[in-house]
């Protein structure tokens, strides 16, 4: 089993040393399973539902319940694993973690502890990524298995909390639990590393990685290297619910302690929530006991063997992954690495991508329209393309209108948004608002004389040499046209009429 | 080896139970007693041998991920100290853990 | 004999042969509840009318004829620590008082699905702590051989139900010997099944790698009848054995002979009352007699069990006993902020001995000592098993008293629980070896019963059986019932 690179190769692409103040970052990731069941009830993982009715026995810890464990949590951790280059433990056990709160319903939670010759489920592997268009890797930490906890609702009357309510729906939903080494540098490290997580992740189909949806939480430590290039105190930050939120706060969490370090302070060792609202990180209000979890074995559990037969099968049976897309972006389609990489760290522009790629064989052509105005669109609203109604065929057949030259490149953008929006058919469209491109030569010709005609100004600009006159010319016959008139032919009619 | 009243304290507050005072002191001695007779054990040797952990050796039974039934939430609400609106209901709980 | 005190085997002849009825047989229990458990405080709940509805059922369907369950009309006393849906199931606890589960135990579903009747829920030490039932939340049941003396626990409730003719058998639960030492005490048969044999799945947990459900019952047959409708693989308990599920009865008949027999030595040492000592040497002598081969063997790590058993037993009930923290169901101390709501439930919720135990399980998990205390016992655990698997490579079957000593008085030893923990000395080893074991009545000693244990291998319960049966057909003690 190959080795994770060394600390070294880590920093591949920084050819440098690791510099005081820097800050250093760990993540700590809970991911959410696509599992149709809880981890070890057969309750549904189901979003949106009333509060209380995915309960059973199991998950809501009542007295005589025991937990069975769902063989596709564990086959999704398996596959994980084995994505991140871990080592796989031969034997998976599960431990109980054993803290007192109220959406923890056996006030233990069933976890897998890292004790001596108990190693998780995956631990020691690593993951690349690129960071402002270096290669990087970080190492990852562990894998391992675990249940959710359930909700709580705390209810406001007269401005102070009256009481709180616990809904259970979420209690036992299968969470995994990735752990980096601190291996990251940068807020904007970070950010790039859990895209790249992500990406990883839906393209296993493990994990819809949605942070909004809260299919994906992040927590962090922060510390600063010291002179000496040591690591700092570090602090935990929770509470970030989103990519930007991580990045902003670990950028204030980092100044914060190298402000209160060159004031002469030192860093507490504390859990930190950042508040979204007031854009920084406050310490808990509550002081926190550390805690003593008692792990032990799970005793209504039998530890899981992990053969190594089933192991190289889930190697050969991966999907295709991240890095080894974009390098076949890169090599077999001609695209530019950093367009390969835009597309491929969003699975579903990578899908759409591909299947597109199947009716319409022009990648550069699609790779540029899905990066360039299809990715502003999304953008602008926030959304992934599989949340549109846009689909490949429609994206294709707005690409093929212009190659049979039936609308101008102009049209196509003026019609993108509707089909990423309502996702109508282009040649509909175009026939239904008459948008055909002109490319007959007698009405071209008779506009190019309309315009001649109407700006003798701008052609006697042209006779002295001013090419931008000849510009605006074109622009008036596609104003004229409203578009329509195909911009290349009129730019040859043009200088064919002015002799120039 | 013995434990001390600290000790109990301690354990207590891990394991949520409020002692009385006369519970403390109680608690103190026997817990010590008990202790002290299971220090014998430490005359095993023990070193070994591997822990038992699970008495069966049958390999892990893994379930189908397959949907079934939940519980009815009015039986189960109906067997809760407090309710209210479908949730389970507790006075104030500060700060997430 | 009084029908009260036959066994179910031949109730159930009768029940086909049509000479009495579900009903009869309901309501002849529920007299004898009405009339002696007031003194004896065996059960915590009855539903009279509910048993007497479902005896109705049952007399249709005899009357209508075709096919019937298994045990069709049988009614069943179950200890209180299996979760009966909709009936109140307490655990012996105040924490739990009144508290009705949404669910039934897979026990009680294989059960109803077999015709049985619920009788009633017994008393027991809350959550099957103790070896008396003293320490029930709700005041100790009685022996029915002498009402000043403990039943033995935790399932005493269950036992003394079954030895005062006031259910024909019931179910208990055995960790350190919560079946078999009751069952000692009370002079009837009580049969921990091999780890794994029965789902635990409904059983409310106390120490999770050493319980199990088991059968207590007037003869060595009836519990091999309720053996066969309790066991089996359940797919909600990852922990249930996929086994073969023998009839148990086959080879109940087959007699002593071929049977080698290992007498333990350190149960036969000092401590234990001359009583017992007597009538467990005249069972020796009479398995002799039957044709077994008798031999000496020796368990050297015996002794280290008690200590290796309260170290994991507690460490794990420390966890089990989490979730009562008067949020989701049960007793609720009310508070201003949850910690108190937490700490105020638990401390007014829970009895003496169990606050003790989580306090022991607790400190054995603890940071700073999980080595010295609950990774020792286990690997302690190792070697008392290896000490049994050696044993029973030489023989068939281990002979051992159940109890050192008979029923002792009530308030005995409540002031001493080192003292009550030595009861189970001779079946703790057992629960840590995941060994299934029987306790048979052996005979008398001032009036009180002794009890003969046999252990047998794993899953092996049909030889252990066998050899019960034999001797208990020989000796007859199952025909002696208790003075009115």
């Amino acid at each position: 089993m190959a080795k994770g690179p060394a600390l070294v190769s880590a920093t591949a692409g920084r050819a440098r040393e690791p510099i005081a103040a820097e800050p250093v970052i760990g993540l700590e990731i809970h991911v959410q399973l696509l599992t149709a069941s809880k981890m070890f009830c057969g309750c549904a993982v189901a979003f949106g539902a009333p509060p209380n009715t995915l309960i059973c026995p199991v998950c809501l810890g009542l007295p005589g319940a025991l937990p069975v464990t769902n063989g596709r949590a564990v086959a999704l951790g398996l596959r994980t694993a084995v994505a991140l280059r871990c080592a796989l433990a031969p034997e998976s056990r599960f431990h109980r973690k054993n803290y007192y709160y109220p959406d923890l319903p056996k006030n233990f939670q069933i976890s897998q502890y890292q004790y001596m010759d108990h190693p998780p489920l995956g631990s020691d592997g690593w993951l690349e990524f690129t960071a402002e268009g270096a290669p990087r890797a970080v190492r990852i930490g562990r894998v391992h298995l675990e249940e959710d906890t359930g909700k709580l609702l705390h209810v406001e009357r007269e401005g102070a909390v009256s009481h709180t309510l616990i809904d259970y729906n979420r209690s036992g939903v299968p969470l995994m639990e990735i752990v980096t080494q601190p291996d990251l540098r940068s807020p904007a490290e970070a950010r790039e590393f859990l895209i790249a997580l992500r990406a990883m992740l839906q393209y296993l189909r493990v994990s819809s990685g949605r942070m909004e949806e809260g299919t994906m939480r992040v927590d962090a430590n922060v510390s600063l290297r010291g002179a000496d290039g040591a690591a700092g105190t570090r602090t935990e930050v929770k509470n970030m619910n989103s990519l930007r939120a991580v990045e902003r706060a670990l950028a204030f969490e980092a100044a914060r302690q190298a402000d209160l370090l060159a004031a002469g302070g030192t860093v507490t060792q504390e859990t930190r929530h950042w508040d979204e609202r007031r854009q920084l990180t406050f310490a808990s209000r509550v002081k926190e006991e550390a805690q003593d979890y008692r792990y032990f074995p799970e005793p209504d559990l039998i530890p899981i063997t992990v053969e190594q037969a089933e192991v190289e099968r889930v190697r050969q049976t991966l999907p295709e992954l991240p890095a080894q897309k974009a390098t076949r972006y890169v090599s077999a389609l001609g695209l530019s690495a950093y367009d390969a990489d835009l597309i491929v760290r969003r699975p579903p522009f990578a899908a759409f991508f591909e299947r597109a790629l199947a009716l319409y064989p022009n990648a550069k052509a699609l790779a540029n329209w899905l990066t360039g105005d299809v990715a502003g669109l999304l953008n602008a609203e926030d959304k992934e393309v599989d949340e549109t109604p846009l689909r490949p065929e429609g994206l294709v057949a707005l690409l093929r209108l212009i190659d049979e030259g039936r609308i101008s490149g102009r049209i196509a953008k003026d019609l993108l948004p509707e089909l990423v929006r309502g996702g109508a058919d282009p040649s509909a469209l175009v026939a239904a608002r008459g948008l055909e491109q002109i490319s007959d030569a007698a009405d071209l010709t008779r506009l190019v004389e309309q315009a001649l005609a109407a700006h003798p100004g701008a052609v006697e600009e042209f006779r002295k040499g001013k090419s931008r006159a000849l510009t605006f010319l074109v622009g008036q016959v596609m104003k004229e046209t409203r578009g329509r008139a195909n911009p290349d032919l009129v730019n040859r009619l043009l200088r064919e009429r002015l002799g120039g | 080896m013995g434990i001390d009243r600290a000790a109990v304290d301690h354990v207590a507050r891990l394991a949520r139970l409020s002692l009385t005072e006369e519970e403390r002191a109680l608690f103190t001695a026997q817990l010590g007693q008990i202790l002290e007779y299971f220090a014998r054990l430490s005359e095993l040797e023990l070193g070994a041998s591997a822990p038992t952990s699970h008495i069966m050796s049958a390999p892990a039974a893994l379930r189908e991920d397959v949907v079934r039934p939940s519980l009815d939430r009015d039986e189960v609400l109906a067997a809760a100290p407090d309710a209210e609106e479908g949730f389970f209901k507790v006075p104030p709980v500060l700060e997430p853990a | 004999m009084d029908l009260s005190f036959l066994p179910v085997s031949e109730q159930l002849a009768q029940l086909r042969r049509r000479e009495i009825t579900p009903a009869v047989l309901a309501e002849a229990y529920l007299a004898r509840i009405a009339a002696l458990d007031p003194s004896l405080h065996a059960f915590l709940y009855v539903d009279a009318d509910s048993v007497r509805a479902e005896a109705r059922r049952w007399d249709a369907r005899y009357a209508a004829g075709g096919d019937l369950p298994p045990l069709a009309g049988v009614p069943i006393a179950v200890k209180d620590l299996i979760c009966t849906r909709g009936v109140p199931t307490t655990c012996g606890s105040q924490i739990l008082e009144g508290w009705r589960p949404p669910y039934d135990a897979t026990v009680i579903a294989r059960l109803r699905a077999a015709g049985a009747i619920l009788l009633g829920k017994t008393n027991m030490d809350e959550f099957a702590m103790g070896s008396s039932t003293e320490n029930s939340a709700f005041g100790p049941t009685r022996n029915p051989w002498d009402r000043g003396r403990v039943p033995g626990g935790s399932s005493g409730g269950s036992a003394a139900a079954v030895a005062a003719g006031l259910a024909p058998w019931a179910l208990g639960t055995d960790t350190g010997g919560s079946i078999r030492q009751p069952a000692s005490l009370c002079g009837i048969v009580g049969l921990k099944p091999t780890y794994g044999r029965v789902s635990r799945y409904g059983l409310v947990a106390y120490g999770s790698s050493l319980d199990q459900i088991g059968p207590l019952t007037r003869t060595v047959e009836d519990a091999a009848l309720l053996l066969e409708v309790l066991a089996g693989r359940d797919p909600l308990d990852a922990t249930s054995a996929e086994v073969e599920t023998l009839e148990m009865r086959r080879s109940l008949s087959d007699g002593g002979t071929g049977l080698r027999v290992g007498v333990v030595r350190e149960g036969m040492g000092e401590g234990l009352e001359s009583g017992v000592r007597k009538a467990v040497s005249q069972a020796i002598s009479l398995l002799g007699d039957l044709g077994a081969e008798i031999v000496e063997v020796t368990l050297p790590t015996i002794g280290y069990a008690l200590p290796t058993y309260y170290l994991l037993a507690t460490a794990e009930a420390s966890s089990n006993l989490a979730r009562y923290d008067g949020v989701r169901h049960g007793l609720r101390v009310p508070a201003e902020g949850i910690y108190d709501l937490f700490a105020r439930t638990r401390d007014r919720g829970f009895g003496a001995e169990v606050k003790r135990r989580i306090m022991l399980g607790t400190y054995a998990l603890s940071a700073g000592f999980y080595e010295a205390y609950y990774l020792t016992a286990q690997r302690a655990r190792t070697l008392v098993r290896e000490d049994f698997d050696r044993a029973l490579g030489a023989v068939d079957l281990l002979l051992l008293p159940t109890s050192p000593t008979v029923a002792f008085p009530l308030g005995a030893r409540v002031d001493d629980p080192l003292q009550m923990y030595l009861a189970d000395i001779f079946t703790i080893p057992v629960n840590l070896a995941g060994l299934p074991a029987v306790s048979v009545p052996c005979g008398f000693a001032g009036g009180l019963p002794v009890g003969l244990q046999l252990i047998g291998r794993a899953f092996d319960e049909a030889t252990l059986l066998r050899a019960a049966a034999a001797y208990e057909q020989a000796a007859g003690w199952w025909r002696k019932v208790p003075p009115s």
